[in-house]
């Protein structure tokens, strides 16, 4: 979905939230949390507003923004779906599951299907007995195999 | 009618949510005044979702219970049913336990501090209010307790430094970056006790003179955030945190804050930086943290459960903690069993068992029924384990002795399907994924690790030398642990299995 919120709104927004967590010891991943929360990710437009509320360059902003892996430049898809790939679900199929999703949804690691689902990976979400794990638009699910996945998809309509 | 069903991430992955509705409708339906109360994992993930019914001889398991068992539940008035289990406590995997940490954990409402008191909470913070401060960095000291989030440093000792240390202001860090593959136990006590923390953060800044404590959770955990954030507010309502802690005068006042998905966050200097807002780079020690930690001020880095583990220190005293364990590793240890296993979860006990029980005789050997290939302890920076080091005794010197650690207590068991080529080219690339950049050995020598696990798939044998010497150079050169131990699950792939490497150029064609 393409992002259409104009720029003007984007600013003011922005501006709100940083004047909203400026009281805080560390204020910058809340705000870019606080600003992918209401935005569905960080807009490029984002980042000179909130260098300027904490007072700090821009580069600055954009070196945190890139670091972390939760922060998205660009809009996610109807549904998000991150899968984990750690060992202990390697060692009950989470290979074979990442194969089959790819496959399925058509996409890379990061891509969105034209089915409007982002695959992700997501390495631990501290499920480990009972893996392979899954995040589903920030719902946890375990034990997902090839035949789940789909069912997790078709629930989706996707 | 009372029935208690788990609230746990797990439970809810593995369908409590559903089930939950079904027995409300269930009782609805027949005119049952049902009171469903919502606790912690027991931590049998391979029960959950466990429901359990009140009796007047404790309370009764079912498990693992699905939305179709509940009409026949109800119809045999939760007696005799095929799900079955007897009384939770006399489950042999609970049994088997010395639960003090997670004491609490799976029995009381996680959100109800009532709940906490009547089960013993608060009665070690009540004990620290009455000592000094001295007196109670000694009493951690003497209690043997070291850091549980891996390093395994004397939490005693780290609070004296910043109890010594003169600031104008002191803070308590709590490490909830739990990153490593196969562990949950910091996951399970902050959705199953939380206050348990919130207690030990409190006595921490008492002892060390700190008023303000953070919790770096990270985003992996949407359920830990959301019942500590909960809980906090609850603690503040209760006067448990803020301007004086149950009435005493101390000041002390905690956030949850959020991480972002950045693993090597886990470690405590990156953690800092990440924490201050800036990228989690690595900070070069000295200074330690314990003298300019975050915002450049004295700072107790401690993980979850060194933390968690406090309030009991306190209301058992240190020599009946320290009495249990095994050489230098006192107390008790969460286990935590994952990857293919039959009888996954978490287990606490004293240090001491051997590698070979608690794989054998808790987990109950592998998932598949095929024979266990490969345990890897410690998470992905930890080493993988043969079956000829079974013998090992659970403590951090025994693991270290064997080229491994304990890190945070998780084992991922492997059945012989795994490829520990495979295996060890996976530690190198998350290595590489995950690396922050700072020093060369890591995000260098991760990526050139990748390539040289390649080479040696292809079948070129000369590149295993290499893969050894870059190797010792990433263990001697790096900043952290990150670049520091990637080599554990590397080299123990390479010494233990050697066949997995052994591959010919016409099989790699």
């Amino acid at each position: 979905m393409p992002d259409q919120t104009p720029p003007t709104d984007l600013l003011t927004r922005t501006a709100g939230i940083v004047a909203a967590h400026l009281h805080l010891e560390g204020p910058l991943l809340p705000i870019l949390h606080a600003v992918q929360a209401t935005f569905g990710h960080v807009p490029r437009d984002a980042l000179p507003v909130i260098a300027e509320g904490l007072n700090i360059s821009r580069a600055e902003v954009h070196g945190v923004v890139t670091f972390y892996h939760d922060f998205r430049a660009e809009p996610a898809g109807q549904h998000v779906v991150k899968l984990c790939r750690a060992e202990a679900c390697q060692a009950v199929g989470a290979d074979a599951l990442a194969d089959h999703a790819r496959a399925r949804l058509g996409v890379a690691w990061g891509g969105t299907s034209r089915s409007g689902v982002t695959l992700e990976p997501v390495f631990c979400l501290g499920l480990c007995a009972c893996g392979p794990a899954a995040l589903v638009n920030g719902q946890v699910v375990a034990r997902v195999d090839a035949e789940r996945f789909d069912e997790i998809m078709a629930e989706c309509g996707a | 009618m009372r029935l208690y069903l788990s609230i746990d991430a797990v439970a809810k992955a593995l369908g409590s949510e559903k089930l939950a509705a079904a027995l409300q409708a269930e009782a609805a339906r027949r005119g049952i005044d049902l009171v469903l109360t919502r606790v912690g994992s027991r931590g049998m993930v391979w029960l959950e979702p466990l429901l359990e019914v009140e009796t007047a001889a404790g309370r009764m398991a079912f498990g693992p219970v699905g939305v179709a068992d509940v009409t026949a539940l109800f119809e045999c008035g939760f007696g005799a049913h095929a799900k079955a289990l007897g009384l939770t406590e006399g489950i042999a995997f609970l049994k088997r336990q010395t639960r003090l940490t997670f004491a609490r954990c799976g029995v009381v409402d996680p959100l109800s501090l009532s709940d906490y008191r009547a089960a013993g909470g608060l009665a070690g913070l009540t004990r620290a209010l009455a000592m000094t401060g001295d007196a109670i960095v000694a009493e951690v000291t003497d209690s043997g307790l070291r850091g549980r989030g891996g390093a395994g440093f004397p939490t005693g000792i780290k609070w004296k430094t910043v109890a010594g240390a003169v600031a104008t202001q002191k803070y308590i860090v709590c490490n909830a970056d739990e990153g490593d593959s196969a562990t949950f136990a910091d996951r399970m006590l902050m959705e199953g006790d939380p206050f348990t923390l919130i207690e030990g953060m409190v006595i921490a800044g008492i002892a060390v003179g700190a008023t303000r404590g953070y919790v770096y959770l990270r985003s992996e955990y949407p359920d830990a955030i959301a019942t500590m954030t909960r809980a906090v507010a609850m603690a503040r309502a209760e006067r448990l945190l803020g301007a004086s802690v149950l009435g005493s005068g101390f000041t002390f006042d905690m956030e949850i804050r959020t991480g972002a998905g950045a693993y090597v966050c886990g470690e405590e200097t990156s953690l800092l930086n990440s924490l201050e807002g800036k990228r989690g780079v690595v900070r070069a020690k000295p200074p330690l943290p314990a003298l300019e930690g975050f915002l450049g001020k004295p700072t107790v880095v401690n993980n979850v459960i060194s933390l968690a583990t406090i309030p009991v220190i306190f209301e058992k005293g240190a020599a009946f903690y320290k009495h249990f364990g095994l050489g230098r590793s006192r107390g008790t240890i969460p286990l935590q069993i994952a990857g293919n296993v039959q009888f996954g979860g978490l287990f606490e006990t004293a240090f001491g068992l051997t590698l070979g029980e608690i794989v054998d005789d808790i987990g109950g050997g592998t998932l598949s029924g095929r024979p266990v290939k490969a345990v890897q302890v410690g998470g992905p920076l930890g080493a993988y384990f043969p079956r000829a080091l079974f013998d090992t005794p659970f403590g951090y010197e025994e693991f270290a002795g064997k080229d491994g650690l304990i890190g945070h207590a998780g084992l991922t068991i492997f059945d012989d399907s795994a490829d520990m080529l495979k295996q060890a080219r996976f530690a190198m690339e998350f290595c590489a994924i995950e690396s922050c950049g700072k020093c060369t050995p890591c995000r260098i020598g991760a990526v050139r690790g990748v390539e040289t696990v390649d080479r040696i798939a292809r079948g070129d044998m000369a590149a295993i030398p290499l893969l050894t010497d870059l190797c010792n150079t990433m263990k001697a050169g790096s900043l952290c642990a990150l670049g520091g131990f990637t080599p554990y699950p590397v080299m123990s792939a390479l010494t233990h299995f050697p066949d997995d490497f052994a591959r010919t150029k016409e099989a790699a064609q």
